[in-house]
């Protein structure tokens, strides 16, 4: 008995280190071509190793970084992300908190309203979306974080929702009654019990909006040059008509050698986040 | 404590701003033609009518539906089976965990370019047409690259759903003489009824709405043949020139929208009422 299960075991290591291989390989084929020249890539040589005449070291890097305006979108991405996520993160939990404590039609309507958003496609508001932040003025990096608390605060909202309502009232009254305001027992009391789900929450949509696409593309005005990295990859193949494929490969690799990094160093909390959050959900 | 509604306005005001008028707005729209949102003209239901006889967005729907089957079922059954093999306590668990989690960091539309690349090449070399040529490669495309991102996603709820299971229960179960496929069946399943309810509806959701990875891997190609329901309504607002096609992308829309909510609606209710209280 004992024997068959060890040779079972064995085979289910073997069986999973082929598939992580098959799930590790893609990105190291696109490592490889962003190593590579120009003419060197084609649809017939991708898994060519980058040797001899192909090798171009780190010019294709070089060249989406200096002239390609890799710089610029990625500081966008990053100001987009940073206080997108900051404000869902604070807007939402107080939000989420007004939910559970008042008991009234009101709270339990937005609540409803929230988790409906969350089902809705995104092309279903795409369109006014658009236009109304335009009005707004909220169409470039440093104010779209507004439209994205808006169109993000559903699966926060939600999530908030179902761990604040495992957390005990008393707490909460007795700050009160020691003389707390709303906003120090917020602060103070509520915030830190909600540590783990700000973990999560956050997580989510971190992995969400770094990587969006299509909200910032039609609302920011691209007339002025405002790109995330998702939108510049996507403008190598669009625009003009030859590809580019040397710095788009280098974009590409640029774009996950930071998620690589970031997943390395926080993996087990990024793990538990998607975890509990699915679990909550 | 009734004092805290001053706290929640920034939400309701930006929530109002980034859904609830643009939806209602939408909704409006959708009865009109229109190319910006102040000059419009009330038609009634016409785009709901061209909308309905497209044929490409009907082929873009039944494109998206057996797409989404598809993927559906086999991720959540790869998932599942390396879900189990992970919870054995063999090693390199963690290793394994991390590496088939990866792909969902990184965003559709990069996923998309590289596997656009990969699969383009293994087509040439196999002397086949490329996935831009030939709309049954862009579905098969499609299917392996959603199951390459989706399937750690859920392998991750499903390892947290089969851990959560009581030790006991397995134990009684082993006393009481059963098989390995009876455990399976009989407990690990129906105790991990609601990450079932979770990881299928999140996959059917995805599915449908699935737009960065279509419009990266395939675009469309050929002649709208791999083209889904999200890409077809993007391409019918902005692919067009002409007053009407914004009538008719937000007709579209609409359409999709509540395909969208009855799905979702639809499955949560029939896996809800499998699951069992521990």
């Amino acid at each position: 008995m004992n024997t068959r299960q060890s040779v079972r075991n064995r085979i289910t290591t073997v069986v999973l280190a082929i598939l992580s291989i098959a799930w590790v390989y893609p990105i190291v084929m696109i490592l490889f071509n962003s190593l590579k020249k120009e003419n060197a890539i084609s649809t017939d040589s991708a898994f060519e190793l980058p040797l001899g005449d192909a090798w171009a070291g780190l010019e294709n890097f070089q060249d989406a970084i200096l002239n390609q305006g890799f710089l610029t979108a990625l500081w966008y991405s990053i100001v987009i992300t940073l206080s997108s996520v900051v404000l869902i993160l604070v807007c939402c939990s107080m939000c989420a908190w007004f939910i559970t404590r008042v008991k009234a039609w009101y709270a339990k309507a937005l609540y409803f309203l929230f988790v409906f958003s969350m089902v809705v496609p995104f092309q279903m508001v795409m369109f006014t979306l658009s236009s109304t932040a335009n009005k707004l003025h909220l169409d470039n990096p440093y104010t779209i974080c507004i439209i994205y608390l808006g169109f993000g605060a559903g699966l926060a909202v939600f999530m908030f929702c179902g761990f604040m309502k495992s957390v005990p009232i008393e707490v909460e009254e007795a700050a009160m009654i020691d003389g707390c305001g709303p906003v120090r027992t917020f602060f103070c009391v509520v915030l830190p019990i909600l540590k783990p789900t700000l973990i999560s929450v956050g997580i989510l949509e971190t992995m969400w909006l770094w990587n969006d696409y299509l909200l910032p593309y039609l609302v920011m005005d691209r007339t002025k040059g405002y790109m995330t990295i998702p939108i510049l990859i996507q403008y190598f193949r669009g625009s003009y008509g030859r590809v580019e494929m040397g710095p788009m490969m280098a974009s590409i690799m640029l774009n996950i050698i930071p998620i690589i990094i970031v997943y390395l160093v926080c993996q087990k909390h990024i793990i538990k986040g998607v975890a509990a959050g699915a679990v909550k959900g | 404590m009734e004092k805290t509604i001053k706290k929640s306005w920034p939400t309701f005001a930006a929530f109002v701003v980034g859904f609830l008028w643009p939806f209602v707005q939408g909704l409006y729209l959708s009865f009109c033609k229109f190319t910006t949102v102040d000059k419009v003209e009330f038609n009634g239901f016409d785009n709901y009518i061209y909308a309905l006889t497209d044929g490409e967005f009907l082929h873009a729907f039944w494109f998206t539906a057996l797409f989404t089957v598809v993927s559906t079922v086999l991720i959540n059954v790869l998932a599942f089976a390396i879900a189990m093999a992970l919870t054995r306590g063999i090693k390199g668990t963690n290793l394994f965990r991390s590496v088939f989690f990866m792909p969902n960091l990184i965003g559709g539309i990069v996923l998309g370019y590289i596997w656009n690349i990969l699969l383009n090449c293994v087509l040439t070399l196999l002397g086949q047409p490329l996935m831009s040529l030939s709309a049954p490669y862009g579905f098969l495309g499609l299917i392996i690259l959603m199951c390459w991102q989706q399937i750690g996603y859920m392998m991750i709820i499903y390892i947290a759903g089969l851990q959560s299971i009581p030790n006991d229960y397995l134990e009684a179960a082993r006393i009481d003489g059963a098989s390995e496929r009876q455990i399976l069946w009989r407990i690990k399943i129906p105790n991990v009824m609601p990450s079932i309810t979770i990881c299928l509806f999140l996959s059917l959701t995805n599915g449908f709405k699935l737009f960065d990875q279509n419009l990266a891997l395939t675009n469309g190609d050929p002649r709208h043949l791999t083209e889904m329901l999200a890409l077809n309504i993007y391409n019918t607002f902005y692919g067009r020139s002409g007053a009407v096609w914004k009538g008719y992308g937000q007709a579209k829309a609409v359409l999709f929208c509540i395909l969208v909510i009855v799905i979702s609606l639809v499955q949560l209710k029939a896996t809800r009422s499998k699951e069992v209280q521990q």
